[in-house]
């Protein structure tokens, strides 16, 4: 079963059609990428995902759980988790605090045990704790666990998101733009980053990026959008030779 | 440094910090508790120790709600009314069926729960709304709770209880008490605060609030404030956390209206206005959004500082005044920030803010 499978994807605002008759597949483990110009609808496709915008038109199956209309937060439990293409970060929050909100669904306690400061917080904590760092680590922030999200440089930012998105223990983890503002070292170290993150979480990821370097060295399969249609799909390597997506995105 | 280092310096830093607060609290309960054993205390600032108590409780619960939870309420004062209403109306009817002691303390917890019990109803509708609605909503409770008391006649007979809106409304059966009469509010009430007695809801407000902060709850409900759509992203039920951060705030609120209305012989509306909701957000914005150690210190001295200036007559509200430009100056701007964390950095345990400043 695959783990994503979007069928006739569709919504409108007014009169513009934002996304129009999209549909994927993306089977479990695989790392997918959406391409396309500005204004293509990419980040749209991601906001219809994760219940920001209810479709107009569509069927959004996660597993083959329909998800299609729900809340962000039903959507979340059900195992979706997102970065965003302007960083949202918990900014006057540590960095350890903004991953450990992350678990927030996943290491449990009542706000009496929390006030109370019974055994179960203490145990909960720390299991907090420890595997919160073990994140940090993946992403190589754990040096920064004090310090709050909103003074860190821009790039680790970028990285914090992720992991606070990965403490929620997704299924499909949804990458909105990941290397924007990152220089080429900092971008090939995230590449590095995502394909251990897919191999070691065993996650489905899809990702937007205009960074063509990193969807032609880690993206498996694509889908380019132009003006809210899909305008190619299919193993990076053909869609890029693609006349169409050369014409449309590219440039000769 | 490694992480568990880190996170080990972290929690001794935030328990470091929690005591603190207590102690700060218990010092100035033993300082002032010497100073009127001793007899170095005015009768008019002894009058004045209990209001101090009910406005730090104030200060702190409303701090919840605007640096923890960031939303704007400008109606505590409606909540601290209808905390004093309850309490003292329930007071009033048991009368001497109880003793005094757990008279009081289910006094307290009625005044919590009638508090929080409105926070709710009012958060509902309210908090589900992005934006400032709760200010505006807030006010307007503020002001319809204000003129509903004053309207209010209510009493007790052998039938049970009796509400109405106007004085000749109300018929009680032989040997009934009227309990709250309309503009002339409740009367007659044992003055069961003491400081003591303040002091200890202090703490326990302290206690309530400090230990949400640091836990999952509370960080929920920080991730509210610094971005909701990130917050919804990652699973975070927002308007519950909200509602978590107001209707407790609120409860907390109807406690130090217990209090206050405990120390008064007589209890109107008229202290419930307004001016108080926004007084106690002045102790909140001058102590520091979220600094809930800054907003208790902020309360005392602005409760205080208009009876110690007393002596120069006109001059006072003008030298309040100018206290009030100090204070914010030294919170809040650059320059002052810098001065204090370099002050800070040179003290033993100073160090925790001084950290904090920078940031």
């Amino acid at each position: 079963m695959a783990m994503l499978d979007i069928n006739g994807l569709s919504i409108s605002f007014g009169g513009l059609h934002a996304v129009d008759d999209f549909n994927v597949t993306i089977e479990e483990g695989q790392l997918y990428g959406l391409i396309g110009p500005n204004g293509a609808g990419k980040t749209t496709v991601f906001n219809l995902l994760t219940g920001v915008y209810k479709p107009t038109e569509g069927v959004i199956r996660l597993n083959g759980q329909d998800i299609t209309g729900k809340s962000t937060v039903e959507i979340n439990r059900a195992g979706v988790a997102r970065t965003f293409q302007n960083i949202r970060l918990f900014k006057e929050m540590p960095v350890l605090d903004n991953v450990k909100v992350g678990f927030h669904n996943q290491h449990q306690y009542s706000t009496l045990t929390g006030i109370l400061r019974l055994p179960k917080y203490w145990k909960v904590e720390a299991e907090m704790n420890e595997k919160a760092i073990e994140i940090l680590k993946v992403f190589d922030l754990d040096k920064e666990a004090n310090t709050l999200a909103g003074n860190l440089p821009y790039g680790k930012q970028r990285k914090l998101e992720i992991a606070r998105a990965l403490a929620t223990d997704p299924k499909l983890l949804l990458l909105d733009e990941p290397a924007a503002g990152m220089n080429p070292n900092e971008t090939e170290e995230l590449m590095q980053t995502i394909r251990f993150v897919r191999d070691h979480y065993k996650m489905t990821i899809l990702l937007i990026e205009h960074d063509m370097k990193l969807v032609s060295g880690i993206c498996e399969e694509l889908t380019v959008l132009n003006f809210g249609r899909v305008l190619a799909q299919g193993p990076t390597a053909e869609v890029l030779k693609d006349p169409a997506v050369i014409t449309a995105y590219l440039g000769e | 440094m490694n992480a568990a280092e880190l996170i080990k310096k972290r929690k001794s830093r935030d328990l470091r910090s929690s005591l603190i607060t207590y102690g700060i609290v218990v010092v100035f309960y033993i300082v002032v508790q010497t100073m009127v054993n001793t007899g170095h205390i005015s009768s008019l600032m002894k009058g004045l120790l209990v209001p101090i108590c009910v406005y730090v409780i104030a200060a702190v619960s409303l701090n919840l709600v605007v640096g923890i939870s960031g939303e704007l309420s400008l109606g505590h004062a409606g909540f601290m009314c209808l905390g004093a209403y309850a309490s003292t109306f329930f007071t009033n009817v048991v009368g001497d069926g109880l003793p005094e002691l757990p008279r009081f303390i289910l006094a307290i917890l009625i005044g919590a729960c009638v508090a929080g019990f409105f926070g709710i109803l009012i958060g509902i509708p309210v908090l589900r709304l992005k934006g400032d609605y709760l200010a505006i909503v807030t006010l307007a409770f503020g002001e319809i709770i204000k003129n509903l008391m004053n309207v209010i006649y209510a009493g007790v007979d052998d039938g049970g209880l009796h509400f109405a809106t106007t004085d000749s409304g109300l018929k009680l059966g032989e040997g009934g008490k009227k309990i709250i009469k309309g503009a002339l509010g409740i009367s007659g009430t044992p003055k069961n605060s003491t400081f003591t007695i303040g002091i200890v809801l202090i703490l326990i407000t302290l206690f309530i609030v400090l230990n949400l902060i640091n836990s999952r709850s509370g960080r929920a409900i920080m991730s509210t404030r610094d971005n909701r759509i990130a917050a919804e992203s990652i699973g975070i039920p927002v308007t519950r956390f909200k509602l978590m951060a107001f209707s407790i705030s609120a409860a907390l609120a109807g406690v130090a209206g217990v209090l206050y209305a405990h120390n008064l012989a007589t209890l109107t509306v008229k202290k419930f206005d307004y001016n108080t909701s926004i007084l106690i957000l002045v102790f909140v914005v001058l102590g520091g959004i979220g600094n809930i150690r800054g907003s208790m210190i902020a309360a005392v001295i602005l409760t205080a500082l208009p009876e110690m200036l007393r002596g120069l007559s006109n001059y006072r509200m003008l030298i309040y005044a100018i206290v009030l430009i100090v204070l914010m100056l030294f919170n809040w701007a650059p320059a002052a920030r810098a001065f204090r964390s370099r002050i800070l950095e040179k003290l033993p345990f100073g160090r925790r803010n001084a950290e904090k400043e920078e940031s």
